[in-house]
């Protein structure tokens, strides 16, 4: 782990080399996403897009990497991931909304390095679907060998999960980890109970807040409510200072969270899954919910045994912005060979594929400002394929995150060859004979 | 008696006698060289003919491929398909069986024509899958099937083309990756020689069984469980051995020559020095799914990726399954994937149809458009390995078979709700 770890630093500072140098990816066929595609260059200054076109000039100093016959798209953006946690579900409780994935997060997890050599340059990392409101989630960048506080995506708006369907309501009919008590909810009805009291519980809460507030400022004196960790993110959703992004499988319990936060008055900012989300999309569209999906999962389980892989571009014809996600360390590596998916099933064009796992979910964490296309002013991620990315026979070589190379399929080889030679001199350490004691080491 | 009972088969096994004539086709034969332009004909069920021009007999239907390519139906060598509907629902799966040596389970007699993973999986190519028991130790006999039939007996290719063996692991947490459970190493191991001793054991009374049968004593009694061994002892039909690992496959490929068996390996994942004796033995291997995590965690990101390009360059011929059916349909994708990270694009080709057909012994039958062979056959409008593709016909046994599905219905349903 440690090894790799220090691989991934070294690969970091090898990119850093000229600090404050522009760098220019040139001779690429670039896809933009959201500006059409075009042979050309991309010019880097200070982690950002600076220039973007068929010709540039290139600044003294600058590094160039010569990406003749490739291709470029801006970095890939899961939706839905538990990468770099820890632990995922808090589920001894059906509201878990006082925990958050930021205190769990392990800059050390080796799939934020092989999520990166995906393509991977944004993430959005999900407590878990056990209960019916579950924790706080964390957007990061897979900037691969720095701290916590070097992964936090700077400024993205907080989220939280919840979660619907079978997941939620399974510890309401077996008890789990050896425990021997049922949890509420067991059903889809006492699903909507839980929200729906929680949400009750958070507005008496926000009113509390609200009569000590006005109190105080008129001058008065008044003790404040006591704090409650639980309810505060709740009264954020309520303010419009944090998102839900709710697991949900079937079209009834699509609907009823939908209707039960037109009863509250907040957004539903993403259904993740969704796999029923053709059967309502309308109302989803109306809502303004995105949806954030699997390509082709199905079969699993009941709640998924009306998955279509059509789903996605059903969706999206019908108006909802639709982003393609993993769930798993293993898909996020091949998310563009995902969004290829709905050019198959559904007929949709190159672009709006690529959109799902680019621009789409930049839209979905409103971080589209800075990330999600090739676009002169946003982050430098970038990701440099060998052939067109919605091939099967595509690989990535390199990917920028801020206009750090973070990965290179070059470099890596080189350092696996090293680390080869390192563990070949620790097993012939290890067959010569102890050091007499007493003796330090060298 | 034999030839009575062959043909006995064939005519079950070949309920279409259509004469179809597909004709300006692109032609991937697999073997062979390619025809830019070309003609298969397709007679009682079999592949009549492959020429530039052929004539149309009288009465047969002929269908303009102009613009399109005919490739051999696909063959996924590992699934459940038939035999389990919802992976979380115990009573929709029959894969599992009670008991650790369960040779004589027959997976084909379990296959349920109307599963909906049948008509999903074969809708993007996929022709005939081997579909597999799982559980215990010797978990049953597998299947080639078509992905077309009314009944199991129909749908067989080959009802018993193999008997699975999952080979025992030390399953200490810090054992197996793929079957890890928090187990102590000195338990997780006694646990193991156990097992290989059962294993040990149930061969050696599979012999005396063997022995005692040919002896022909009066008192001779037939056991359906020691029966089954009797194919496998004879090296009349191979072990499927799922062997992950480099110790597993070692002691895999130890127990068949010291028990003189047939073996397939299957789901090999890190082979490291075992590959050597893989290629000594000229094992074939099914391989599973290319988009897989690395166990280790300080293995190259993509060593699994380039796992099928190494097996290639050692010689070794593999074939690729899902080893599920969720994912049945993406076998050709897998395959693909390997092909970007060095095999060549013609072994992944290959892999999913001649090689399939040969390490299942099936290679006269399937795999690829030569005269003589069931007509199993895809016209697509490009290469079958890219997800863009579409397949826009398929025939199974020379019948041309619907391309709908759960999700096309559901799709055109819920397309025509009014916005």
């Amino acid at each position: 782990m440690k090894t790799l770890w220090q691989v991934g630093g070294v690969l970091a500072l090898a990119a850093c080399a000229l600090p404050g140098a522009d760098l220019v990816i040139q001779n690429a066929k670039i896809l933009t996403v959201t500006k059409g595609r075009l042979e050309g260059s991309i010019r880097i200054s200070n982690g950002k897009i600076a220039e973007v076109g068929e010709k540039l000039m290139i600044p003294g100093g600058a590094t160039v990497v010569d990406a003749a016959g490739k291709y470029v798209i801006p970095g890939i953006i899961d939706c839905h991931s538990h990468i770099a946690a820890d632990s995922i579900n808090e589920g001894s409780v059906s509201v878990s909304s006082m925990v958050g994935i930021e205190d769990v997060l392990n800059p050390e997890d080796i799939d934020i390095y092989r999520a990166l050599a995906g393509g991977v340059t944004t993430v959005n990392v999900l407590h878990g679907s056990a209960n019916a409101i579950g924790g706080k989630c964390s957007v990061i960048k897979t900037r691969w060998g720095k701290d916590v506080k070097g992964l936090l995506f700077e400024g993205a708006k907080p989220g939280i999960k919840f979660a619907l369907g079978e997941n939620p309501k399974r510890r309401g009919s077996t008890p789990s980890f050896g425990a021997t008590t049922l949890r509420y909810p067991a059903t889809r009805m006492g699903v909507e109970d839980v929200i729906r009291q929680a949400f009750t519980d958070a507005r008496r809460y926000q009113a509390d807040w609200k009569a000590f507030e006005a109190r105080t400022a008129k001058g008065e004196t008044a003790i404040p409510p006591r704090r409650d960790l639980k309810l505060d993110p709740l009264v954020e959703i309520l303010e419009d200072k944090r998102f839900i992004h709710a697991h949900c499988y079937r079209a009834d319990e699509i609907l009823m969270l939908l209707r039960l936060a037109d009863e509250f008055g907040f957004k539903i900012r993403t259904l993740q899954h969704v796999l029923e989300g053709y059967k309502v999309a309308n109302e989803i569209a109306k809502h303004g919910a995105g949806a954030s999906t699997f390509s082709d999962w199905w079969s699993y389980k009941v709640e998924a045994f009306d998955a279509i892989p059509y789903n996605a571009a059903l969706m999206h014809k019908r108006g909802v912005l639709v982003s393609l996600n993993s769930d798993s360390a293993e898909l996020m590596r091949h998310l563009n060979l995902e969004a290829a998916k709905v050019m198959k099933y559904g007929g949709l064009t190159e672009e709006e594929a690529l959109a799902m796992v680019t621009i789409n979910p930049a839209k979905q964490l409103a971080i589209d400002s800075r990330v999600g296309s090739i676009e002169v002013g946003k982050d430098a991620d970038l990701v440099i394929y060998d052939q067109h990315p919605l091939s099967n026979y595509s690989k990535v070589e390199k990917v920028f995150v801020d206009g750090v190379m973070y990965f290179s399929r070059e470099e890596d080889e080189k350092a696996r060859m090293k680390l080869e030679l390192r563990k070949k001199a620790l097993e012939e350490k290890q067959k010569k004979p102890a050091a007499a004691p007493g003796r330090r080491p060298a | 008696m034999r030839a009575i009972l062959l043909l006995l088969a064939s005519l079950a096994a070949a309920p279409a006698q259509e004469t179809i004539l597909i004709r300006n086709a692109y032609i991937h034969p697999v073997v062979g060289e390619e025809l830019p332009s070309g003609s298969v004909l397709i007679q009682g069920g079999k592949i009549a003919g492959v020429g530039v021009k052929l004539a149309a007999p009288k009465g047969a239907t002929v269908i303009d491929a102009k613009g399109l390519h005919l490739y051999p139906g696909l063959i996924n060598s590992a699934t459940n398909i038939g035999l389990s509907e919802i992976g979380a629902v115990r009573e929709t799966s029959d894969t599992n069986e009670l008991g650790d040596f369960n040779p004589q389970l027959r997976a084909l007699i379990a296959v349920n024509p109307e599963s909906e993973h049948i008509a999903v999986t074969r809708a993007n190519g996929i022709t005939s899958v081997v579909t597999l028991p799982q559980g215990g130790i010797i978990s049953g006999q597998g299947a080639m099937i078509h992905l077309d039939g009314w009944t199991w007996e129909e749908m067989s290719v080959k009802g018993d083309v193999v008997v699975r063996l999952n080979f025992p692991v030390i399953a200490a947490s810090s054992g197996e990756f793929f079957n890890s459970r928090a187990t102590a190493y000195g338990e997780a191991k006694k646990r193991y020689d156990e097992e290989l001793e059962k294993l040990r054991l149930f061969f050696e009374d599979a012999r005396r069984y063997e022995k005692a049968k040919s002896a022909g004593g009066a008192g001779f009694q037939t056991d359906p469980k020691l029966e089954a061994m009797l194919p496998v002892l004879a090296g009349r039909r191979p072990v499927l051995v799922v062997a992950r690992r480099e110790r597993t496959i070692l002691d895999a490929i130890a127990f068949a020559r010291r028990e003189r068996v047939k073996i397939i390996l299957a789901e090999v994942r890190e082979p490291g020095k075992a590959l050597a004796e893989i290629v000594k033995d000229k094992i074939p291997v099914i391989l599973g799914e290319t988009h897989t995590l690395p166990a280790e965690e300080d293995a190259a990101y993509d060593s699994q990726y380039t796992l099928p390009a190494e097996l290639h360059k050692a010689g070794v011929k593999f074939a690729f399954g899902s080893f599920d059916n969720q994912f049945a349909r993406n076998v050709p994708y897998q395959a693909a994937a390997a092909v970007a990270f060095g095999l060549p694009k013609e072994v992944a080709l290959k892999a999913l149809t001649v090689h399939a057909a040969e390490i299942w012994g099936l290679g006269g039958q399937l795999g690829s458009i030569q005269e003589g062979k069931v007509a199993d056959l895809i016209l697509t409008d490009g290469d079958p390995l890219e997800t863009k593709t579409q397949v826009r016909s398929l025939f199974i046994q020379g019948k041309q078979v619907s391309l709908d599905s759960k999700h096309t219905k559901l799709y055109e349903k819920y397309s025509r709700r009014p916005q």
